[in-house]
């Protein structure tokens, strides 16, 4: 860390960010294999109908739970689909869930935590709800959402978005509470600056690091948290092949078409883990405090 | 300490309150009608009528509430819309297994990653610090399906050493009960192992590097007695910090768990529930788990004290 220092960014830097996550990439290996598999991963749901792929929902009978060969290198499902189509179209839900509810999470999560932690009357208020929420266990809460809405990709996102945003309100507020003490703040109220131009100008540029990081971790979470929503039947609908549903569908198979377990669950795996070693070097490179020793 | 606890027991009521309030609205805040979507596609009129009556949805909100909560007071979670039976009743029949398998898990899941994060701050850097690191990057990536399937197939199918799925009650014997336990305990504990080891980890580098770990080993004291006795209690209370906020991931996963394994527990209960949509169930067991989670966090935050005195009430 020290022998770093001299090198660190001069304030002539034009992006000392950006910088700062290049260096951390570079002290964090795994964090480059983090990012480089995750862009693979982007690219195989972006190209998915270019991949040697047939369409993921074509039924075919004859040819139901064939095992894996070089015909059908994931085997087919016991309704005949190629697997190993499902599994790359699959890339698509997984990728577009967990981006979504980071984006959402983070972006409705800092709305809140800055209105609640510069305005104090509000503070109790929102707190006490956001306590509330943050007691049941995530998966629990997105079960009850799902149960009450007819199953759709859409409310399978919201859902998950409402159980991680009060972990996000309660990060920026944390933040905003310690940024609100320091003299240039105080100078700016003294100034009249108005609260909507302190919180834009003054407090967010200073969330938007812990902001991203958390970020990641969340797109992490809500990847997961849709496998396990569509494992148990209450997640993404059927007619949308994910990896979760896949799974689901391989249950009752297991002894004898173990593939239809391990491809897609090989595949989430190695998606989710690509982005927490992203997240790690990211905290790294942008929450220096935290990530001391981690 | 004893007035304390007793404001710290008064403060979670407004928590559980909340959770109570929050599943309560769930049923009038989200969009379209809840009876018909619970009644599924091929009820009739009468039947969604029916599930809306049994609700409470054809009355209004701030009576209903009156009455569901203070029936919950009473213990009384409601009548399940698919069994016709009482929801503590169900939840009654099936916490023996739960309970089994949860304390299994969190005992395994202590014993294992608090000496691996302590091995791994003690060795910082070393090859077995890489392995800790990346076990728990690894441990927290992977689904909990996924690796039941993964174990069952190595260990119930190739093996055959241990049963690929069932409960069998403490009652018959102590071996089939913990035969049937240990596949979901290591599922189930895997990310919670992963979770504490890090932060076990973490917090043990810091008290490490402090004076008076440099004086114990100056006055040539054993490294395990360094370890054990002046790093590890002073390290302890982020550690039980992380066991109690986890409960959170081992009571998710339990859902999970129980299902694969067919253990006929809560999470068994609750995922029957999510198949028939049969909402007064997930709404007793959310505010059971929830009511859990949080007196879990309250007893964490009074064994404070115990391991560090300074902390003053």
């Amino acid at each position: 860390m020290a022998a770093l220092a001299p090198s660190l960014p001069t304030p002539v830097s034009r992006s000392p960010t950006l910088l700062r996550v290049k260096q951390a990439m570079w002290r964090h290996p795994t964090a480059i294999v983090g990012g480089v598999v995750l862009l693979g991963l982007i690219a195989m749901a972006l190209l998915a109908p270019y991949l040697g792929t047939v369409d993921p929902q074509a039924i075919s009978p004859v040819r139901r739970l064939r095992q894996p060969s070089s015909i059908y290198w994931f085997g087919t499902d016991m309704l005949g689909r190629d697997v190993y189509s499902r599994v790359v179209f699959g890339a698509r839900v997984s990728l577009a869930v967990g981006l979504s509810v980071a984006v959402l999470a983070t972006t409705i999560g800092l709305a809140i935590g800055l209105v609640t932690g510069f305005i104090r009357w509000l503070d109790g208020m929102v707190m006490r709800v956001m306590d509330g929420l943050m007691s049941i266990p995530g998966v629990l809460l997105a079960i009850a959402l799902m149960a009450l809405t007819k199953a759709s990709l859409q409310n399978v996102i919201v859902a998950i978005t409402i159980t991680e945003v009060p972990r996000v309100v309660r990060l920026i507020r944390g933040l905003v509470l310690s940024l609100r003490e320091q003299a240039y703040v105080d100078a700016a109220i003294a100034s009249g600056t108005p609260t909507p131009a302190i919180l834009l100008r003054h407090i967010l540029p200073n969330t938007i690091a812990p902001l991203l990081v958390q970020g990641t971790y969340i797109c992490a979470s809500a990847m997961l948290t849709e496998a396990i929503l569509s494992f148990l039947g209450a997640g993404t609908p059927l007619n949308i092949p994910s990896w979760g549903n896949i799974m689901a569908e391989g249950r009752s198979l297991f002894q004898l078409a173990n593939y239809l377990i391990f491809f897609p669950g090989m595949f989430l795996s190695l998606a989710v883990l690509s982005v927490n070693l992203l997240g790690d070097g990211m905290r790294d490179a942008l929450d220096p405090r935290l990530a001391r020793n981690m | 300490m004893l007035g304390y606890t007793i404001r710290r027991l008064l403060a979670t009521i407004p928590v559980i309150g909340m959770v109570a309030l929050f599943v309560f609205c769930l049923l009038y805040l989200t969009p379209g009608d809840p009876a018909a979507v619970i009644a599924g596609d091929i009820a009739t009129v009468d039947d969604i009528e029916r599930i809306r009556h049994q609700l409470g949805l054809d009355q209004a909100f701030l009576p209903r509430f009156w009455v569901w909560a203070s029936a919950v007071l009473r213990g009384d979670l409601g009548i399940s819309i698919f069994t016709n039976l009482p929801v503590t009743q169900l939840i009654a029949q099936r916490i023996g297994p739960t309970l089994s398998l949860a304390s299994c898990t969190l005992i395994v899941a202590v014993l294992v990653a608090v000496p691996m994060g302590v091995i791994g701050a003690w060795k910082a850097g070393k090859l077995i610090d890489r392995l800790v690191m990346l076990f728990s990057v690894a441990g927290f990536s992977m689904p909990v399906f996924v690796l039941a399937y993964v174990l069952i197939y190595v260990f119930a199918i190739d093996l055959d050493w241990l049963p690929v799925q069932g409960y069998v009650p403490l009652q018959d014997g102590f071996w089939p009960w913990l035969s049937h336990l240990i596949l979901p305990s290591i599922a189930l504990g895997t990310i919670y192992i992963a979770l504490i080891a890090r932060i076990t980890r973490a917090a043990m580098l810091e008290v490490l590097a402090q004076d008076y770990v440099r004086t114990a080993h100056a006055k040539g004291l054993a490294p395990s007695a360094v370890l054990m006795r002046h790093a590890l209690k002073n390290a302890a209370v982020p550690i039980v910090t992380i066991i109690g906020i986890g409960i959170a991931l081992l009571i998710s996963g339990v859902v999970v768990t129980e299902s694969v394994f067919a253990i006929p527990g809560i999470g068994r209960l609750t995922v029957d529930a999510i198949l028939r949509r049969d909402y007064p169930i997930i709404q007793g067991v959310i505010l059971l788990f929830s009511t859990i989670y949080v007196l879990v966090n309250l007893a964490v935050d009074l064994s404070y004290r115990f391991f560090d005195p300074r902390i003053q009430y």
